[in-house]
Formats: C-alpha cells, structure tokens, sequence
C-alpha cells in the first residue's frame, strides 16, 4: 500500500447572503473533483452555502509572520488614510 | 387490503432505503477518512430520511395506524422486501462504494420515472429524493472510477467487489404481476426502462473505471419475497435491539 498523503485543499465557501466566498477551512483529497465532493461533504451539511471553491493549499502563498512588524506596523499611526477628514456637505444625505 | 399492489411496491422501496441506510450507517466512526467518514453517514441519513416518507406512506395505504417507526422496529425478518444486494456486509471500502454505485444507478433512473407517477403521494417523495439520489450516483460512480483505474490493489479490490455483488443485481428489477396494474395506471414505470438506463450508467462507468463485468450471470434471489440471506437477522438485531427490549420506548 502507498503511504503517498492526498494534498491537502482550502475550501471557499459563498453563503447565501454572501457575495465572496470565504475561507471555511481545509481538506484532504486526491483531486479537484473529490476535494469538491469532500467539501459540499463537510462543509455544507447545515445549508451553509451555494457554491463552492477549493484551491490546493500548494497554490496558496503567505506573509512570512515574522515580516507583521515591517509589513503592518507602519500603517497603525497612519490615520489619515481613514476617509475621515472631510466636511460633508449640507445637501448631501444618506452618509 | 384496499390497494396490496401499491402497498407492496412501496414497501420495496422504503426497506431498500431502510437497510442500505442502516448498513451504511455502520462505518460511521470507521471510514478510512474524515471526509468519506461524513460523506457515507450522510448518504446513510439520507436513505433512512427516505425510508422514513416511504414507510409512512405505507402505514398510510394500509391504514392500521402503522407510522414508519412501527414498520421499521417491528417487523421480522421474513416480512422485509429488501434486495438482497442492501442486505450485504460492508467489507472493504470498495464493496462498499460498488453496493452503493449499483444501488444507485438503479435509484436514480427509478425516481426519475416515478416523478411521473400518477400518485402524488409517490410523486412528492420522488422530487425530494432525486436531488439526493443524484448526488449519491456521482459520488459512488467517481470512486468507483478512482478504484477501477487507480493502483493495482485498488483495482484488484473493486473487481472482486464486482465478481461478489453482480450476482444480486437481476433482482432489483423483480417485478410481480400485480405491479403490472400499477404500471398500466402510470402510478409506477415498467423494470424494463429502468434497466435500460442502469445498464447504460454502469457499462459506462465500468468502462471507464477498466473493470470488467463477471461472465459467470448465475443470479440469486429471494429478498422481494421474504427470504433472505444470513446477514439481514444480524442487521435487524442491531436495528431493532432498543425497541424490542424496552417496547415503546422513544428518545
């Protein structure tokens, strides 16, 4: 018997008030097909969507943790970044 | 009884739906992955959903006063109208999924007719169970697939799945002269139709999963009427054990 793993998948879920799909966790599966059936499986039992994506988590790439400090520091004392500086306007409503 | 034909087609039905469910049901805890673990309890808690609108129906056309829960825990042995093929043990993952694909093949063409069905009772319980009974097919014909054309103990084991289960096929198409006047009032389709379109889904999915039909056509049978093989008394033990020891009970 081989003891090759199946890769593993991240599973996109889309709710039915949602208009992205979110990530609801992962997955093992040998392909695209049965990681979709494992998925609607697992994940949807409690008519939790209507549709759905996966993505093999090979193909996903992310920030190195250590890198937060440079990567997301810098913004935390930037608050003019924030639309927040503006006067609005009399006439405008609904704002 | 007012309509014994209609009440026996659908105790066909409904006891199919019923053993299927509660065979599938034991790998619950012991399937070879998380995923197909989920996957195989669901499909088992869509059959007995199934067999609990089909056994109502039936204590219905009978009118007794009989619910689905009277039929299901209090019947014997001799008076279930399985198939044989659902009555047989799970063994490995792939007899399991070659039961359920031969199943379902045969399911989903059936209620595909029976949305037709001049009863509306059997009508409504099609519609429902389609939707379910179309995913169950795919998913049991793509392993069936994977296991016919994938390493060579996957395939060797889904063809002695194959050689083991052919034999308790011809009996899911058994059909009796009373059904003939079910026919011809359009409540239920002829066998012939239906075996048609099984054996197209299966020579096509077989085909393609590279494993071979059994030459050896020797056919068993005897569940439609009552008699069954040695594995239905153990199942119906488990089953029936709550409501036979403590008569009534409910939780």
């Amino acid at each position: 018997m081989s003891n090759k793993e199946w890769p593993l998948w991240e599973v996109f879920i889309r709710s039915k008030q949602g208009l992205n799909h979110k990530h609801v966790g992962s997955l093992r599966a040998p392909d695209a097909t049965l990681a979709l059936a494992n998925a609607r499986d697992v994940y949807t039992r409690r008519s939790e969507g209507i549709s759905i994506w996966v993505i093999e988590s090979n193909n996903v790439h992310a920030s190195d943790p250590s890198d937060a400090d440079s990567l997301f520091e810098p913004s935390d004392t930037k608050v003019y970044r924030h639309p927040t500086f503006y006067e609005v306007p009399d006439g405008i409503k609904h704002m | 009884m007012k309509n014994e034909a209609l009440y026996n087609y659908v105790l066909r039905l409904g006891d199919d739906s019923l053993i299927l469910g509660q065979r599938l049901g034991e790998w619950c805890g012991h399937g070879p992955i998380l995923e197909e673990d989920i996957a195989m309890t669901n499909i088992s808690l869509d059959l007995i959903g199934q067999a609990m609108s089909l056994l109502d129906y039936v204590g219905e056309i009978e009118g007794q006063g009989k619910d689905h829960d009277a039929l299901a825990f209090l019947r014997f042995e001799n008076e279930y109208r399985n198939a044989l093929l659902l009555e047989q043990p799970n063994g490995d993952f792939a007899n399991t999924m070659m039961r359920q694909f031969l199943f379902d093949a045969f399911r989903k063409p059936l209620y595909e007719k029976l949305l037709e069905s001049t009863d509306q009772q059997i009508a409504a319980i099609a519609e429902k169970s389609l939707k379910e009974t179309k995913y169950h097919l795919k998913h049991s014909s793509e392993w069936i697939i994977r296991l016919g054309d994938g390493t060579d103990e996957s395939h060797q084991r889904a063809q002695t799945a194959l050689d083991l289960l052919w034999r308790y096929t011809d009996e899911l198409f058994f059909e009796t002269a009373d059904d003939v006047s079910l026919v011809a009032s359009g409540i239920v389709p002829s066998m012939n139709e239906i075996k048609t379109q099984w054996s197209k889904t299966v020579q096509s999915v077989l085909e393609e999963a590279t494993l071979v039909i059994p030459t050896n056509n020797w056919q068993f049978e005897g569940g439609r009427r009552g008699i069954h093989s040695e594995h239905l008394g153990f199942l119906l033990a488990d089953l029936q054990y709550m409501q036979r020891a403590y008569p009534n009970m409910k939780w």
